[in-house]
């Protein structure tokens, strides 16, 4: 990774002030070589040529720090609140935990994302779901990322949104996940009971063919 | 949704699996690509310069001309692109707007060239970026005023024949310059405001003493002089007053006008004084009432531009003056109670109270410095110091914002009386040029005839006068000789040389308005016999021609200038012309002139049928103008007007 930082770099999270994105503009990042990512990921030469462009002209400075994230997230969802579920979502692509997403992170995202297996998907999945990463899912855990979804929905829904609505999602959630019912949720046990359901299975060949 | 975030759609949608494991039913099915065209680049050709760009960029706004099918009405089969015939250096800034999602607006642009390309490829401009918006709002509201200005000055010099009288009057009111007793009505009251208010000043002047008694002011002394100036002046004022109530379009917001109030307040003393009888009490207030006639000095403010816009600029300064006020206000108080308490100690001292202190402050401030009061406490000395060197930057600081005001408004008004001035000059100018494409026309009709008239009088092969005229050019004559045929009418070949030589000419010609008018001024003094003569030709051939178009206008015949036959035409010419006099010569009925043969020559046309018949035929019927009025020719086409038939003459404006 070929990091050029003109200035100090000290990423400051929750601090918005003008020097600093003053400082995060001056952080220049090029990725690495076309035929190093497509030697990683499992994209072809255009489709990463199709990426790169969107993801540049969105962040010229070459990486993603997270209120932007938030901000092009909550585009898509213009009547919830989705800068929670962004939040995790950026924890999950962040792989190298830097605060910043850079197009290598993202490629390995969205490589797995759109071309991996199912097992893979279900891998990022889970790891999206377990906030502190540390190999369980907790209730704690499963009921922020269900709040977070529900927040996205916003507050006009047919029906309305009942308050114990995400709790009772995450108790189906663990009725059907947690097999030995000691209140967490391992990897085994979710890929396995991701795997019986078919709906499940289904949904995740859903994206195939977004690029 | 923002341009740039639609690439980041595969991105979001890719997230979305993250839900899938808690949801509890099914998904939609995705929607299927249908055309999975590979993105492309597409060449936009804008005069010349080739932009390229991918097509996604372009789709990103499909309300827009690029963004929708529209632009394949552009497209070039033959290059494979896109060509379009505009200007590229804002095209530069609309593709910008597609690649970034924010429109800017160049100052070096000019304001309505960018607002006919926006136009032109269905941007907005509203969504110009925050950056750029203000300035663009600035230049449109500029242009806005600029047009409106114009439109207004094209409206005053317009004649508007259905403006009432009432109309008339309070547009001569408002705008001197629109009639010539407008203006001396202007230049009457302006001097008349001028010596009233110099009686005003030389009342008061001693005159000189009356043996016997003290030193008179001068309006006492002539006093019957001066009541007799007065009343000339109230008079004036009092009937311009009048006139301007009865003009006036709206009577009851002319009554609140500023101006009209300081009429009353500068005339109303006067009448006051006829009034009143010679009461000691009610005369001295009486006195006082005579002060207001001073204000009859505002009346000036009609009369010059400049006083104008002096008050204008002080209305539009009101915050910053009341600013200016309310800041002097504060600190006279401040000083004038801190100079009161310093003196309080010093013994005789002439800070008598606050209020005393004021005059004290003021004077300081506004470095007057009378010295009828001065502080002899060392405190007072150093609070007064500290209060004069405060007063100059207290003025000093709202004054530069008056003065920019006044700056910026005065050279506006500059700006609009230059443009006025220049554009005068402009019309002339593109009307020359106008004449110059007409006479480009009549230059190759003359062309034609003259080959004609070769023809026709088998003179040897000349030189052949006519230069090639471009496709175009001869399309346009072309269409020019059809709206001619059209109406039976045809514009006049005022070239001497021709006119004796050759022309078949119709009755009514479409000449210059100026040429015409010097024509019929001459032609009405020309003694016809005498033109019977050769000499004809010597004469200046406008004349000529003119007189006999004219006298053919009573006569119907098409004149045809054939050296031969044109005496003998004149002769009849001549006397019909004295039977007949000042007949409605606009009656020239079109079907007789269609029922004479079509001797109408087109140009570089080889028809030999040429009227020497007709002219010898002295169709008597057609020789008296017939009493009947037939009515005008209907309207010949959109460059013709025919008005004043009062003065029995076709009186049209050149192409």
């Amino acid at each position: 990774m070929n990091f050029r930082i003109v200035f100090s770099n000290s990423v400051k999270n929750n601090h918005d002030s003008v020097e600093d994105e003053l400082e995060m503009a001056t952080v220049r990042h090029r990725p690495e070589a076309l035929e190093l990512l497509e030697a990683q990921s499992k994209f072809t030469k255009k489709e990463l040529q199709i990426l790169y462009r969107g993801f540049k002209n969105e962040c010229p400075s070459g990486v993603v720090n997270e209120e932007t994230f938030k901000e092009i997230y909550s585009q898509f969802f213009p009547q919830g609140d989705s800068t929670t579920y962004a939040h995790f979502l950026f924890n999950a692509f962040d792989t190298d935990h830097n605060g910043a997403v850079s197009f290598e992170d993202f490629i390995k995202g969205l490589s797995i994302l759109l071309r991996g297996t199912v097992q893979e998907k279900l891998n990022w999945a889970f790891n999206l779901y377990d906030i502190n990463k540390d190999g369980y899912i907790t209730k704690e855990e499963m009921l922020d990322i269900m709040k977070a979804i529900y927040d996205m929905m916003g507050k006009c829904t047919y029906p309305v949104l009942k308050e114990d609505a995400p709790r009772q999602h995450v108790e189906t959630f663990f009725q059907k996940m947690d097999k030995n019912k000691d209140g967490v949720v391992t990897i085994d046990e979710f890929i396995e009971s991701c795997q019986k359901d078919e709906n499940i299975m289904r949904s995740m060949q859903l994206f195939e063919n977004v690029i | 949704m923002a341009a740039g975030v639609a690439a980041w759609l595969p991105f979001a949608r890719a997230a979305a699996i993250g839900w899938m494991p808690v949801a509890n039913c099914p998904m939609p099915l995705a929607p299927a690509d249908k055309n999975k065209r590979q993105d492309e680049l597409i060449v936009l050709n804008v005069s010349g310069r080739r932009f390229q760009t991918w097509r996604t960029t372009l789709e990103r706004y499909p309300d827009t001309l690029l963004g929708s099918t529209e632009k394949e009405f552009f497209f070039n089969e033959d290059t494979k692109e896109y060509f379009f015939d505009r200007d590229p250096e804002v095209f530069r800034c609309v593709l910008n707007f597609y690649r970034t999602g924010k429109l800017h607006y160049p100052r070096y642009e000019c304001i309505s060239a960018y607002d006919d390309e926006l136009a032109f490829y269905g941007i907005l401009p509203e969504i110009i970026g925050d950056c750029c918006y203000e300035e663009y709002k600035d230049r449109k509201r500029e242009n806005a005023e600029r047009l409106m200005d114009d439109n207004d000055s094209e409206n005053n010099q317009e004649s508007m024949p259905s403006l009432s009288f009432r109309q008339t009057m309070w547009r001569a009111f408002e705008n001197p310059h629109t009639s010539t007793l407008a203006l001396v009505f202007y230049y009457v009251t302006g001097f008349f405001i001028a010596v009233s208010v110099i009686t005003n000043v030389v009342e008061t002047v001693p005159c000189g003493t009356v043996p016997g008694s003290k030193e008179l002011p001068c309006g006492e002394r002539y006093s019957v002089a001066f009541f007799c100036l007065d009343t000339a002046c109230v008079m004036i004022f009092t009937v311009e007053y009048l006139l301007r109530l009865f003009a006036a379009p709206s009577r009851y917001r002319f009554i609140r006008s500023v101006m009209s109030i300081i009429d009353v307040v500068a005339i109303m003393p006067y009448y006051i004084g006829l009034v009143m009888t010679n009461n000691e009490d009610v005369s001295g207030a009486f006195v006082t009432l005579r002060v207001f006639r001073v204000f009859r000095i505002f009346n000036f403010s009609r009369h010059s531009q400049g006083l104008r816009i002096l008050g204008y600029t002080l209305k539009s300064c009101a915050s910053e003056l009341g600013f200016l006020l309310f800041s002097l206000t504060m600190a006279i108080i401040i000083f004038a109670t801190v100079m009161f308490y310093a003196e309080k100690g010093s013994s005789a001292s002439k800070f008598t109270s606050i209020p005393a202190s004021f005059w004290y402050t003021i004077v300081t401030m506004t470095t007057l410095g009378y010295g009828d009061m001065v502080p002899k406490t060392i405190a007072g000395k150093i609070f007064g110091s500290i209060c004069s060197l405060s007063g100059v930057l207290v003025i000093a600081l709202p004054v530069p914002v008056i003065v920019s005001n006044f700056s910026r408004i005065y050279h506006q008004n500059q700006r609009a009386d230059k443009r006025r001035a220049q554009k005068k000059a402009r019309l002339a100018r593109i009307r020359v040029a106008k004449t110059g494409s007409s006479n480009a026309y009549l230059h190759s009709k003359r062309n034609g005839l003259l080959n004609e008239a070769l023809e026709l009088t088998g003179t040897p092969e000349e030189e052949h006068m006519g230069k090639t005229t471009s496709l175009i050019e001869s399309q346009h004559h072309h269409l020019l000789h059809c709206l001619e045929k059209t109406t039976g009418l045809s514009y006049l070949v005022d070239d001497p040389l021709l006119s004796v030589r050759t022309s078949t000419i119709k009755n009514h010609e479409f000449i210059d308005e100026q040429m015409f008018e010097q024509n019929c001024m001459e032609s009405s003094m020309q003694n016809y016999p005498s033109t019977r003569s050769p000499s004809l030709s010597s004469h200046p051939g406008l004349t000529t021609t003119c007189c006999s178009r004219r006298s053919k206008k009573t006569t119907h015949l098409p004149n045809s200038n054939l050296p031969a036959t044109r005496l003998r035409s004149m002769q009849e010419l001549s006397t019909i012309h004295i039977q007949g006099s000042e007949q409605p010569s606009l009656t020239t009925s079109r079907s007789s002139l269609n029922l004479k043969a079509d001797d109408g020559l087109r140009p570089n046309c080889k028809t030999s049928q040429i009227t020497t018949a007709i002219i010898s035929i002295p169709t008597p019927p057609a020789l008296t103008p017939e009493g009947e009025s037939r009515p005008p020719p209907a309207s010949p086409g959109p460059n013709t007007n025919i008005p004043s038939i009062a003065s029995n003459v076709v009186k049209v404006s050149a192409l």
